[in-house]
């Protein structure tokens, strides 16, 4: 790692770095999901096809992964727009980022049911 | 950690510039971090935009636009109506019906796609410290994102139902 990358290591680098992997898991995850789409122009079939792996209990646990990734970052995000923008935003960052995780917990809390129903149902029934 | 000054070096304020550290052969020269805006030869004599300014504009505004775009989408795609299950092309053509959902996901996959890009523009340009690696880097970055965009956009526009 180049010189200077680690900066103090509290609250602030860490939300910081959070931010820069999750972004990045989506950037790539964004290619390969614009790629599957295009193949509605392809064929209904080899759309369907493709998209019966997003239903595999692996995968299903990867979207959830997906929503983990995505909720950070754009809490995160609203929190870096606070900081910018709003006049107390630096002095409150830490409290702010508190606020973020734990509304990201109750949001991953909330979701889990409803994202990983597909698996929970073949695995359990109804 | 002990702090002394008394037997700091002064530097002459070109010598801090150079990108060679302070060259008082210490090495805590190496964490001698540059400015930023450190001028070297290559550099215009007058920046004629303020691109950086703009881009972190945009990251702020594009954000915000992309929470509503994005976890509305994970909500139908994934929670909704039986979460992924109901997905498939006939899914697709229902919403796809509409032009409300049609430019949604036209908005959404323009804003992300370049958010994205400039996101990693700026992580290239923190990791990659050789001129030619962060060159190649992003522009294959640049390339897969202009290709992404173009194709996305015309699946949008060109989608047929009946196909």
């Amino acid at each position: 790692m180049p010189a200077g990358t680690l900066y103090r290591g509290r609250e602030g680098m860490w939300s910081w770095v959070a931010h820069r992997v999750t972004g990045v898991l989506i950037f790539f995850f964004l290619f390969a999901h614009v790629l599957d789409t295009a193949l509605v122009r392809v064929s209904p079939e080899s759309y369907d096809t493709v998209i019966q792996t997003y239903k595999t209990p692996l995968v299903n646990l990867m979207e959830y992964g997906l929503v983990a990734a995505i909720l950070f970052h754009a809490l995160n995000g609203l929190r870096v727009v606070a900081v910018d923008f709003w006049s107390k935003g630096p002095k409150y960052q830490k409290q702010m980022l508190w606020t973020v995780v734990g509304v990201w917990v109750v949001l991953m809390a909330g979701s889990f049911y409803g994202i990983l129903q597909h698996t929970l149902i073949a695995w359990f029934g109804k | 950690m002990s702090t002394e000054y008394s037997d700091a070096i002064v530097v002459p304020s070109k010598q801090a510039h150079t990108g060679k550290g302070l060259g008082t052969g210490n090495p805590a020269d190496a964490f001698v971090i540059e400015p930023p805006r450190q001028r070297t030869k290559k550099t215009p004599r007058r920046t004629r935009t303020n691109f950086e300014m703009l881009a972190w504009l945009f990251m702020r505004l594009s954000g915000v636009v992309l929470v509503v775009l994005i976890l509305g989408h994970l909500l139908i795609m994934l929670v909704f109506d039986g979460g992924v299950s109901k997905i498939g092309f006939a899914f697709v053509a229902g919403r796809w019906a509409s032009p409300f959902w049609q430019g949604w996901d036209l908005l959404m996959l323009w804003l992300a796609m370049l958010h994205g890009a400039n996101g990693m523009r700026q992580v290239i340009n923190d990791y990659a410290e050789k001129d030619s690696t962060r060159l190649w880097l992003k522009g294959l970055m640049g390339t897969a994102t202009v290709f992404t965009v173009l194709l996305g956009t015309l699946v949008i526009f060109t989608f047929d139902p009946n196909i």
